[in-house]
């Protein structure tokens, strides 16, 4: 019978795809690991950073001089959304979730009437994003070729960023990228990078000596504090990547396995439907002699 | 007054050590400097250089590329760039450091040329004052 041969088929293709999900939940709780040490690494350089940004800041802010990377450069027409996403799709809703919020604030911004440019990180933004607003985007960085995050990459964005700014290309730059909760749950987060957003109502409770003054450091300091916190974003989306993409691979598991015990049964009903049938028949043919 | 004070040294992906040190050699942007306990506090931006750490029970020298330090009475807290305990830095390194900022002199805009140019001298005084 044709149709046993078709469920045989089934199964044993769903078979295979079970496999493939769960080799990939398991790669990529493995690699989770590593991204979560990583961005924990990461951690102690980053908090020390802001601290003595935030209080840096506080102390120039308002002061007539205080750099452009500080005080922005005076308006605030120009945005540059930073849209940063995996080069790999099969991890959830991992990339439509930080595409969503850009598209949001994209929206606003252009209903305020304020020019948008957009810089894409990694493919699936990219992609994603083409169709509707391919018309502001203003560069792309390719991370596919990179294995392991490093602060060079980030560095290189930070670069791009403040050689555009200091040219007068964008006023406010906004990162946007998911920030690692846990396994199942990733948060988009939007940021505000340039100019630096420092909580300035943070208690300064030492006075520094500084050495050079203030503003020299801060400004020695400030494309440093631009890198440190794209490094950070760069951090939490490769752990948010691989958390999403295993919990993906989990539900697919599951749902693989949940078909194949769906078919299972359906062929076993029909091979003892055939059975039934041929009995029915040899019996019918042996009362009519 | 406390005979140590906590030592930390990170880079901006990992932190390379930490503990109690007696005296921190620390190159300054405007010039070396030692911290030690009960220092004033202090933030200071810093050179290529080597970065000198006196525990109790050990003298460990760091090449540090940059970065900045921050010094409070029981504190120091140095912040690299990039960072290597000095023994395992390669004349092959220094090389490719001194060439980077070789490169980003011959590259520098006018006005951070001069910038530049000291990085590249840093560089190259750190390069001679390792004796590799």
């Amino acid at each position: 019978m044709a149709n046993l041969k078709d469920l045989k088929n089934r199964i044993a293709s769903v078979k295979s795809t079970r496999k493939i999900t769960k080799a990939m939940q398991m790669v990529s709780a493995a690699k989770l690991r590593r991204a979560q040490e990583a961005a924990e690494s990461g951690r102690p350089y980053a908090e020390q950073m802001n601290a003595v940004m935030a209080g840096l800041s506080a102390s120039v802010r308002g002061s007539e001089t205080a750099p452009r990377l500080l005080a922005g450069s005076g308006s605030d027409k120009v945005h540059l959304l930073v849209v940063m996403t995996a080069e790999r799709g099969l991890c959830g809703g991992f990339n439509s979730s930080i595409v969503r919020l850009a598209r949001q604030a994209a929206s606003k911004l252009m209903a305020e009437g304020k020019t948008i440019k957009i810089l894409t990180v990694g493919k699936k933004g990219r992609e994603q994003l083409k169709r509707e607003f391919g018309s502001f985007f203003i560069s792309h960085v390719d991370l596919s070729d990179v294995k392991r995050v490093g602060y060079s990459d980030a560095q290189a964005i930070a670069g791009e960023l403040i050689t555009r700014f200091d040219a007068g290309e964008f006023d406010v730059a906004t990162i946007f990228f998911n920030r690692f909760q846990s396994v199942i749950s990733q948060i988009p987060t939007e940021q505000q990078v340039i100019p630096a957003a420092y909580e300035s109502d943070v208690e300064v409770s030492t006075v520094y000596d500084y050495e050079p003054d203030e503003e020299e450091i801060l400004a020695d300091l400030l494309p440093r504090g631009v890198a440190t916190q794209i490094f950070t974003a760069l951090l939490e989306n490769g752990a948010s990547e691989q958390g999403a993409r295993m919990s993906a691979m989990d539900n697919a598991t599951r749902n693989a396995g949940e078909m194949i015990e769906k078919l299972t049964i359906i062929y076993n009903r029909s091979r003892q439907a055939a059975i039934t049938t041929e009995l029915i028949e040899i019996i019918a043919g042996a009362e009519a002699l | 007054m406390a005979d140590t004070m906590q030592f930390d040294l990170v880079s901006p992906e990992r932190k390379l050590a930490s503990g109690p040190a007696r005296e921190v050699r620390i190159p300054g942007a405007e010039g070396d400097f030692t911290a030690m306990p009960d220092h004033a506090p202090l933030i200071s931006t810093l050179r290529p250089g080597i970065l000198t750490v006196v525990s109790p029970d050990a003298t460990t020298d760091y090449v540090v590329t940059g970065g900045f330090a921050e010094v409070t009475a029981d504190s120091v807290s140095v912040l690299a760039e990039e960072a290597h305990v000095s023994k395992d830095v390669t004349q092959d390194m220094v090389d490719k450091m001194v060439a980077s900022a070789r490169k980003v002199h011959a590259e520098a805009h006018p006005s951070v040329v001069d910038a530049a140019a000291k990085l590249l001298a840093d560089m190259e005084a750190l390069g001679s004052h390792m004796k590799l």
